[in-house]
This record gives structure tokens, sequence and C-alpha cells, in this order.
């Protein structure tokens, strides 16, 4: 288009000799500056977009390399001998047919307090002894005491409740090693430190190095990191399964309560509404909130869910609804632009044939605007799984150590577990979970938003 | 009965209604045959459902909302005199204790004989409420179902009344947004004025220090003066700014290069392959963001600043607005790219025409037309990297000291709401309430630029419509 438009003017300065007016010399005299000032600005523009590219690349290829690693986690073989000595338990409770469903779990509940009395330790530091059998000398066992993250035992204890028939049996079982261990092996820390400023003592380092030649510490995939829920004593095993429960009631919330509401609010503001002040004001309102700072929204919540409606703080319940008064106005809008794009004829159609307004829209238009309004109430839920700003106000950043199990008790969320741990004070290690921790929730809402496009694609319709 | 089974009930109750409601309805019709129905079956048994079920259920509401304050209130009426004194515990805390224990959490063995006895009532208080609701929404079920079953008649509208109650449903679900901006001015002003009555807001506008100390909760009311600290706003919000700026520095440039290099020069595959890339910066979550400035940002920052001889902080205001930059790109390259593409070819053309080149185009004639639009844009980018908070809270390094040096720390005033209301402050302290005034103040600044940006943008619009 440029060349084309650029050649008229070079063609008659060299076919023909005759004299150029002074415009003509001008112009002709500017011509490559203007060329080249031409280039230099679509070099520029080109230059923004790969900048910006490589921005997106730089963001994606750093957690990913900080955080793939993470997914595989250091483990110790071990064979662990359920020595009966040290599991003196009477036997699993069984319900009599004369008890009550209280009578029993509370006869449960004290079997299963005695089985956590037991000490499992021992049976994983006479499992460590098998392998290291120095480990077993006096002074050595204190080092050997934090070869296993501590967590490990009520995975031991677990496998004991579940199934007290191997008491007096031997199980392998492949057990996380403690936080440093995993640091150490992985390169994390600088191995040229001196002893002073190790985590660990250059006796389990010694061990460490030999078990994992021997391949009984070996790298496994973390299961812990999605099965587990967050944990402090014992951080190799903290996983993200509490907050991945948190974040999914609160989603639950978000779909059952933000996006029927918002589809409501927009099928009355675009098709019944009347066009007067009032509904001009909601509809600059709308547009307004959907621009207000998410933390304002946090504010609400603290003073309007937790201040006055005593809603329980740090639960799933607040987050969903405070989540989803900030989704509500993506999803109307989203909502009225699908229904606008459907056009008047279907409408008339319907009208023209009897139908009542109600069974027009009902029948006719909101079938067709089905694909667009899932696409915006998608849209809407990622966003809401990615916030963690206005959680943060309602109190769900404190620690919680229990999977969740319904909307109203403690939790905390994927986004605001990511800024937990990106806190810890154990960076070498959680600098690498962390990231993983973003991958997930970035896998999460890439799906979500793939989905959104995969079905925007698929029902796309041009009227 | 839970609340939750109440309502599996209601739907019950609402499918044997419609059920019933369509049955009459063929009899009612089959008895007179010369008269023509006015709806079709399913409606009358609609109409019948939705008469068996909402009333119910708004009885429902109102005692869910309203039976736990009554409960509280009449245990609190029989709790003994002396032993709230002896007890020396504010009201609250006893009446948590109290609740607690009725639902069977407290550890029965510590609670005082009065406490057990408070528990017991208010065990059987809820009881016998759950009961009173249960048997209350039955019957008005019930009724409901037994009237408007009585009222099939030919004549009857049955679907004009489902129609009704379907639009007051839609409107009060678009009534909520309304609800919800009044909500947030409401509860921010009235916690604003709470601190205002503890800091003059001329202390707070016009202060030059932020130093808050810590919450003064067991201090009585008098001496709390004396050990207050300062809530001046102008660090944070000077903080806010810089931050802010610095974003725009980097974002405005490069999200209106890409706007017009996507709109004028790029190819249609080119175009439709990187645009969508770009706006997926728009869609990570800021907190990860917020973690990339922290992690691997700052410290390049500083360790570039290092190697030309400069001392950047790893946590500074450079470092939060370089990454808000990168986030705010797409806001600004999207909105930018579809005002330019708005504007019409017929200005292009005749640019075009004159001999002008295509980047002369762009510069002097498409740009200034769009102007308008691209300000709005940037308007609301603003508005955007003002009101962020994740990254700031991870990257900015909270320090709120009034400062116009980009390579320090600062704080902002969303950092601030944050860490006002995450620490162990008293709620009614004016720690955690000068939060609501910060708040407020964001929400005010926020609105302005927006309002500002989609009166422009929308006249911008009309223009070319």
């Amino acid at each position: 288009m440029t060349e084309m438009n650029m050649n008229p003017a070079k063609e008659p300065a060299a076919a023909n000799p005759a004299p150029l007016s002074k415009t003509q010399q001008k112009v002709a005299a500017s011509l490559n500056r203007r060329h080249r000032q031409e280039k230099v600005f679509k070099s520029i523009g080109l230059g923004a977009v790969l900048i910006s590219l490589t921005l997106v690349a730089i963001l994606f290829i750093n957690i990913f390399a900080k955080g793939l690693p993470a997914f595989w986690q250091s483990a110790i073989t071990l064979d662990i001998y359920f020595d009966p000595e040290i599991i003196q338990i009477s036997d699993k409770p069984v319900q009599q047919p004369d008890e009550t469903e209280n009578a029993f779990r509370q006869r449960y509940v004290e079997w299963r307090s005695e089985v956590g009395m037991v000490n499992f330790n021992r049976l994983i530091l006479d499992g460590l002894y098998k392998v290291i059998p120095e480990a077993s000398e006096r002074q050595n066992r204190r080092h050997a005491a934090r070869l296993v993250t501590s967590g490990e035992r009520y995975a031991l204890r677990d496998m004991v409740i579940d199934n007290p028939a191997i008491i007096g049996q031997t199980k392998t079982v492949h057990l996380l090693t403690d936080a440093n261990i995993d640091v150490w092996l992985k390169g994390n820390i600088d191995r040229s430190l001196p002893d002073s400023q190790q985590q660990l003592s250059p006796k389990v380092r010694e061990w460490v190095t030999m078990l994992s030649e021997q391949g009984i510490i070996e790298n496994r995939f973390s299961f812990a990191l999605f099965m587990n829920p967050d944990s402090r004593s014992s951080l190799a095993s903290a996983g993200l399964a509490g907050a991945f429960m948190g974040s999914l009631y609160m989603m639950l919330v978000v779909i059952f309560l933000a996006v029927p509401m918002g589809v409501a609010a927009a099928i009355y503001l675009e098709e019944f509404a009347p066009k007067n002040k009032i509904t001009d004001l909601v509809e600059v309102n709308i547009n307004n909130l959907a621009a207000v700072p998410s933390i304002v929204f946090g504010l609400l919540g603290a003073a309007v869910f937790i201040g006055w409606f005593n809603l329980p703080i740090s639960a799933p319940i607040v987050g969903g609804l405070v989540l989803s008064l900030m989704t509500l106005p993506t999803v109307i809008i989203a909502t009225r632009s699908t229904l606008k794009a459907i056009p008047p004829s279907i409408r008339q159609a319907a009208l023209g044939l009897g139908a009542s307004k109600m069974q027009a829209i009902f029948h006719h238009v909101l079938p067709l605007a089905v694909p667009g309004i899932l696409t915006g109430a998608i849209l809407g839920v990622a966003q809401a799984l990615g916030e963690a700003a206005p959680l943060l106000l309602i109190g769900m950043k404190s620690f919680v150590a229990q999977v969740p199990t319904g909307p109203f008790e403690q939790s905390t969320a994927l986004p605001v577990q990511i800024f937990l741990w990106q806190g810890n004070e154990l960076r070498n290690f959680f600098e690498a979970r962390t990231s993983a921790a973003i991958i997930v929730l970035l896998a999460l809402m890439l799906s979500l938003n793939a989905l959104a496009i995969w079905l925007r694609k698929k029902y796309e319709k041009r009227w | 009965m839970s609340n939750f089974s109440l309502i599996v009930l209601l739907l019950a109750l609402m499918a044997v209604g419609y059920q019933l409601g369509m049955v009459r309805s063929r009899k009612v019709a089959t008895v007179n045959p010369q008269q023509k129905m006015h709806s079709r079956p399913h409606h009358y048994g609609m109409m019948v459902g939705l008469w068996a079920v909402i009333p119910a259920f708004f009885i429902l509401v109102l005692w869910t909302l309203l039976s736990p304050g009554v409960i509280s209130n009449m245990v609190a009426a029989q709790l003994p005199e002396q032993a709230l004194a002896a007890e020396g515990m504010n009201a609250d805390v006893i009446m948590r204790r109290i609740s607690n224990l009725a639902a069977n959490f407290g550890v029965v063995a510590e609670a005082e004989q009065w406490e057990l006895a408070a528990a017991a009532y208010m065990q059987q208080l809820k009881s016998s409420s759950a009961l009173l609701l249960t048997g209350l929404i039955a019957a008005i079920a019930a009724a409901g179902l037994f009237f408007s079953y009585k009222r099939i008649q030919p004549q009857l509208r049955a679907r004009h009344q489902i129609e009704r109650t379907v639009k007051a449903v839609l409107i009060i679900c678009s009534t909520v947004a309304i609800l919800t901006t009044i909500g947030i001015v409401l509860s921010m002003v009235g916690e604003t004025f709470k601190f205002f009555s503890f800091i003059p807001p001329a202390d707070f506008f016009f202060g030059t220090t932020w130093n808050p100390r810590f919450s003064t909760t067991g201090v009585s009311e008098g001496s709390l003066t004396g050990s207050q600290g300062s809530f001046g706003l102008l660090p944070l919000l000077s903080g806010t700014m810089l931050v802010a700026v610095i974003a725009l520095l980097v974002a405005i440039p490069l999200g209106l290069m890409v706007a017009i290099y996507l709109a004028e020069y790029a190819p249609a595959k080119f175009r439709a392959t990187a645009k969508p890339v770009i706006e997926v910066l728009a869609g990570i979550p800021t907190i990860v963001y917020g973690f990339f400035a922290l992690v691997t940002v700052g410290p390049f920052l500083a360790d570039f600043g290092a190697s030309i001889g400069l001392t950047i902080r790893a946590t500074s205001a450079l470092t939060a607005g370089v990454v808000m930059g990168i986030m705010i790109i797409p806001f600004i390259s999207s909105l930018s790219d579809d005002i330019i593409t708005q504007v019409p070819k017929a200005l292009r053309d005749a640019s075009l025409g004159l001999g002008a080149t295509k980047s002369e185009t762009v510069r002097k004639v498409v740009l200034p037309a769009a102007l308008p639009g691209i300000v709005g844009a940037i308007l609301l980018a603003a508005s955007r990297a003002i009101g962020e908070t994740m990254i700031v809270v991870l990257a900015a390094g909270n320090s709120p000291t009034l400062t116009a040096n980009p390579f320090e720390a600062v704080s902002t005033v969303t950092v601030t709401i944050v860490n006002q209301l995450t620490g162990d402050n008293d709620f009614a302290s004016p720690q955690s309430l000068v939060a609501f005034a910060l708040g407020l103040t964001l929400f005010v600044i926020t609105l302005l630029l927006n309002v500002v940006a989609l009166v422009i943008v929308r006249k911008y619009r009309e223009q070319y419509e």
C-alpha cells in the first residue's frame, strides 16, 4: 500500500529530466528521510510486539523452570517393620448391632487417639538403622531423626488405622525426606558453604550422599503436593489440597450465585428495562463496579459479611460471596453483549407468532445466547479463581492445617496459599514449591480459558 | 430440620404442586369443554408450585436471618448477673463460649455450671425454633398450594402470574449490582466516620507521616490519644502515584505501539496469534506477577543497578512499577486497538491519497482521531494500576516514606489496607478503621478516573457511529 503511493512520486523524477517545481524538489529531497522514518516506525511497532511476546515467554519460562522440579521430591525407601512391641493398641472397634451411631463414633475416636499415641518415629528410626547401621549409635541418633520429615509418621499411623492387620508385618514405604535434604540434593543451596551456614549437619550430608548413590533416596513424584493440606511443622509435606478445596468451594458459590444472578440481571436490563434515567444509572453503575479495585470488595466483605452478618471468618462461603459480587459485573456485561448480538428478527418472529415477550426471550433468544453466556461465565470464574487481595482481608490468610470439608469451615485459597508460601522462611525449598503452586493455578486458569475459547469457536454464530 | 432439608422439602412440595395443578387444570378443562382455558396445563402446574414455595421460602430466609439474634438475646437475658460480673469478660466472649457449648464444641469439663445451664437453654431454644420453623413453613406452603389449587379456573391467567413472578426475580437480580455499590459506600463511609472520630480528617488527608503504631486495645478510651500514631495519607498516596506512573511509563509506549502495529501493519495471521498471546498477560493472577517481581525482576534490577553504579533495592517502586507495567500492557493495547480500528477508513484513505506515508498517516491522522479513546484507555489502565494490590504487597518494599526516588522502597494505599486489616489490631481501633478511610479514598479516586474514562470513550464512540 505504502509502496504504491510512493511510486508515482518517484517515477516522474526518474523518467522526466524536466526541471522540478519547488514543491516537487522539496518532496523528492525529503523522500528518503520519510521512508526511513516509515521503516523506523514500523520496526518500533514490531519491536514492541516482540518485547511483549518475550515478556510473556520470560514469565512462563521463569515460573516453569523454577516450579517443575518441585513436582518431584526426594523420598527415602525404607522397609518398616510394624513392631507389635511398639504398636500396642486394642482392636479396631466394630459397630455393635445394639450400639447407636454416636456411641460407636465416640469409641472409634477414642481408638484413633490411642493409635495416635504410638511412637511411630521409633518405627521410622528402626527402618533407618537397617540402611545406615552407623545411625543407631548413640551420638548419631540426633542426626538420624532429621532425615525423614516429621509429618511422615502420620502416614504410618494412617496405614495402621486403615488396616491394623499390618501390625507384625514389614512393608516397603516411600517416605519424604526433610525439606533441607531435598534442597541439598537439588543443589538449591551452595554446597561449598562452611558447615556453620549449612542447614544440615556434616553427618546427615554424608548419609544423604551415600543413600542417594545407593538409590535409597531418590526423586519421586510428589503426591504430597496435591494430597496434603498446608503444614508448618513438616515443611516437606506441605501441600495444596486444603487451598484447592477452599478455592473449589468458593468457585461453587460463584457459579451458583454470580452466574445466575448476573444472567438474570443482564436479561432484565437488555430485554425488559425501559430506557430511562434509572436504567442509565444502573448501567453506569455496573460499568464502574467492573473497574472497582478488587481490594475494595474485600473491605466490603470484612465490614458487611463478617462485621454485620457475623458469618465465620476465613470461611470459603464469605470468600465466595465477595468474589461473586466482584464477578457479577463481568457476567452481566458479557451476557448483555451476547444478547445484544442476537438479531431482533428472532424476537420479532416469536412475537409475531403470538408468543409473549417472556416466551420469546426464554424459549428463543436465551437458547441462542447460551454459548456466549457460558463463555462470559467461565471467564468470570477464572478471574475469581486467581484473585487474592480481597481474600486477605476476610481472614483467609491464616494458616489452616486441615482440608476443609464444607464451605463454612476455615480454609485458604490457591492464590492465598501462593502468597503464604512465598513468605516462608525456608526460601530455598519454598521458592520452587510456590512456583509449583503457581503452575497448578495457571494450569487451572488456562484450561478454563481454553474451554471458553473452545466454546466460543464451536458455537460462534455470525448473524 | 436443617435449612437444607427444608429446602429439599420445599422443592418436593413444588413438584407435587406442579403435578396437582396440571391434573386439576386438565380436569377443569374437561368439565366445561365449551370454555377455553387461558393458559396451558403446565402453566397452572407452575403457578401452584410457585405459590407453594415462594411465600414459605421468604419466611425461611427471614427466620434464618433473625432467629440467631433473638435466641442469643433470650439466652443473654437469662444469664445470672453475679456470674457475669465475676467473670469480668465482655458479653461477646461469653456468648461465643455458650454457643460453642451448645453446639458441643466446647470442652465441657472447663465450663461453669451457669454456662452449662445457659447452653442447655440455648440448645432447647434452637430445637424449638427449628420445630416451629418446620411447622410454620409446612403450614404456609400447604396453604399456598391449597389456595392456588382451588383457584384454577378457565379464566385464571396463570401464565401472566408466572411471567410477573419471573420478571420480579429478574428485577431483584439487577438491583444486586446497585446494592453492592450502596453497600460499598455505606460500609466504608460508616467506618470512615468512626475513624475520623479518633483522627481529624485534616491530619489524615494532609499528614506527611505514616506511623500507625500498634492497636491500643485494653487501654481505656481516655488514654487513646496519648499513644496514637500518625495517620498521614500523603506518603501512601505519593508511593501509589510513583508506582502507577512507572507502570504507565512502561505500559503506554509498549501498549500503544503494540496496538498500532497490530491494527495497521501486522498481517492478519500474525495479528491472530500475537493478540491473544499478549492478552494472556491480562489473565495471569496478580499474585503471580508479585512473585515474579519478588524473585526475578527485583534481584535482576538490583544487579543491573549495581553494575552501572546505582543502588536499586530489590523491592522498590521501580520493581513493582515495571512488573505492573507489564501487567497493564494488554489493557492499553486491546482498548487502543479497538479504538484505532474504529477510526473510519475514509480518513486513512484521504491521508494516503495525498501522498503521506503510512506512519505519517498513523501519527498525524489516525492517532489524533483516536486520541480521546486512547486517553480513556490510559485512564482505565491508571485506575487499574492504582487499585492493584498483590504486586505492590510483595514487591514495593512496604516502607511508607515520602520519596520521589523510584529506587527506594515505598508503600501504597492498597498495601497499607492489607497491613492494617490483617495484623492483630482490634477491629474498632483507629489502626483498623483507617483501612476503611484508605479504601474510601481509593474508591473515590478510581471512581473518578473510571467515570472520566467512560465518558470520554463513550463520546468518542458516538462520534464515529
